[in-house]
């Protein structure tokens, strides 16, 4: 099989309301990766698009999406794997490459999560879960991760201040970030002082500064197959593992409550094809729509054994300076969580630190870099390793 | 009187839970079980596989016999979640508490009593389900101490 390397990346400033079109803001993403790896629309034989189509008025967006990047008469198509659908997009993308179907693929994720009326929003936000059996109990997304938070915490005895540790480095790095949506910085006694918002019940034990922000937003990866890959004029980025898992929707079909099974499969098949260890990874992206998430990550990817996740934050290993920087870019809980685009933005981050042009956020001299990327609650995991020549 | 009849639609299942997303199942019995005052599961005829929420058919041995029984005994309080916000519909009833209880050979997720304050809730409590009837002719379960 070819290899495949990463050869453009692009992302939108992440932003409460995008004041376009999704047409146009999937532009945005689609038009940095251009100009990042000089590549023209004629360039790309095939496009992915990504996004959660319950925010989507149009039907179908892969026809107008191509259409308006100039990417006609190249086949599209849509991918949907929730809060994943762009990582699924890349992994994709991988296969049609390494298969020899296509030679350059470009994957455009994108949410305009304005798109529909906020009382629209509170009825999806009700059927975000098997509406079946668990939503007419009246559940939300933040919940169900709260259920792991307090899970986490009877196990191991993880605490509150240990999840405030984890929103207060992501702002650190939210404030270096110019696309980020939330670039102010958190403090830890704003998490612990009851008149401040960021401490304001969501679900227990939640608080409002453990719960990333919805945003608008879009990204873009091309990725190509080797020989075109060396053409092009930024050092490739090699795809070197790709790893994929589900879980059952329904909480009360799963074991794990510590942590997410789907994350730990993929994890364990992107270890395995890129023939490296989690103490070989430099720097990492992971998925932290609640803070919660974020520490069960350090343990799911296997940088911290299980229950031990908070010693990494408490010791600041996962800063830029530490052992393992994890999402110095300021994740989700800052940055912002335009759901069809955050799996374009991590492998972007990525990109750019291994390839030295991650600007403020530079860790040093990374060679391997890890995106985690997770759909619903754990739904559907995606584990995507990179490394340089 | 002539005529062609409606077919019936049996969308028992509409009336599950403070709002309803979807009416229409092969495990509407669900639902009269409710009525009766019964929280209940499936059991496969054929290979015995134990299932809640019930399901009509078996992934295991790909049967679609099914037998009914019914959630007895005290189940374990795996975590539980008390929301500050709710979605569309759920409004009015915040704050309310949705948990998992785990029965061992399966588990069955709800909301806990809201009689039962939160501080008296821990992991691993054991804990009842109980069928529960809601305003507007609607059924539910919730989840009471041992």
């Amino acid at each position: 099989m070819r290899r495949v390397a990463v050869v453009g990346v692009g992302q939108s400033e992440f932003v409460r309301a995008y004041p376009g079109s999704i047409r146009e803001l999937a532009f945005e993403g689609f038009r940095e990766a251009m100009q990042d790896g000089g590549l023209t629309p004629a360039d790309i034989d095939a496009s992915i698009v990504c996004s959660a189509p319950e925010y989507d008025r149009q039907r179908s967006p892969a026809g107008v999406i191509a259409e308006y990047l100039g990417l006609n008469p190249q086949p599209t198509f849509h991918v949907e794997t929730l809060c994943s659908s762009s990582t699924s997009g890349v992994r994709l993308a991988w296969s049609l490459i390494a298969a020899g179907l296509h030679d350059v693929v470009a994957v455009i994720g994108f949410q305009k999560m304005s798109e529909i009326s906020s009382a629209e929003s509170q009825e999806r936000m009700g059927r975000g879960a098997d509406i079946q059996w668990e939503s007419p109990f009246g559940t939300m997304m933040p919940a169900y991760y709260a259920m792991y938070a307090r899970a986490h915490m009877a196990a191991y005895g993880t605490t509150l201040e240990d999840l405030a540790l984890i929103r207060v480095k992501s702002s650190v790095y939210g404030k270096l970030n110019e696309k980020a949506v939330y670039r102010k910085e958190v403090t830890l006694p704003q998490l612990s002082d009851p008149q401040d918002r960021m401490a304001g019940p969501v679900a227990s034990p939640l608080r409002v500064g453990d719960c990333c922000a919805n945003a608008d937003g879009s990204s873009c990866i091309v990725l190509a197959a080797e020989d075109k890959a060396r053409a092009f004029r930024k050092k490739p980025v090699w795809v070197l593992g790709a790893g994929a898992a589900s879980a059952p929707v329904n909480l009360a079909g799963r074991d794990l409550f510590t942590g997410l099974s789907a994350a730990r499969e993929a994890a364990r098949q992107a270890y395995r094809m890129a023939g490296v260890g989690p103490g070989e990874i430099d720097v990492a992206e992971v998925h932290d729509c609640f803070t919660i998430a974020e520490l069960m990550a350090y343990e799911d990817l296997g940088f911290a054994a299980p229950g031990e996740g908070r010693e990494l934050i408490r010791s600041r290993a996962t800063y830029r300076e530490g052992k393992i920087p994890v999402n110095v870019d300021g994740g989700l809980l800052s940055k912002g969580h335009p759901i069809g685009a955050t799996g374009g933005s991590q492998v972007r981050t990525i990109v750019l630190q291994l390839r030295g042009e991650a600007g403020p956020m530079q860790v040093k001299d990374p060679r391997i870099g890890l995106v985690h990327n997770i759909g619903g609650v754990g739904l559907y995991g995606n584990v995507l390793i990179f490394g340089t020549d | 009187m002539a005529g062609k009849r409606e077919p019936e639609v049996d969308d028992r299942f509409r009336r599950f839970g403070t709002v309803g997303f979807t009416g229409i199942t092969r495990v509407n019995d669900f639902i009269t079980h409710l009525e009766e005052g019964r929280v209940a599961g499936t059991r496969c005829a054929a290979c015995g596989k134990v299932f809640f929420p019930p399901r009509a058919d078996c992934m295991a041995c790909l049967s679609s016999r099914m037998i009914w029984f019914p959630v007895e005994g005290q189940g374990r309080l795996v975590s539980w979640s008390r929301l500050a916000f709710g979605p569309a519909g759920f409004q009015e009833e915040v704050p309310y508490t949705i948990a998992l209880l785990d029965y061992g050979e399966f588990k069955v997720f709800g909301r806990i009593d809201r009689s039962l304050p939160e501080e008296e809730l821990a992991v691993g409590l054991a804990m009842t389900v109980r069928a529960e009837r809601l305003a507007g002719d609607r059924l539910s379960y919730v989840f009471v101490k041992a």
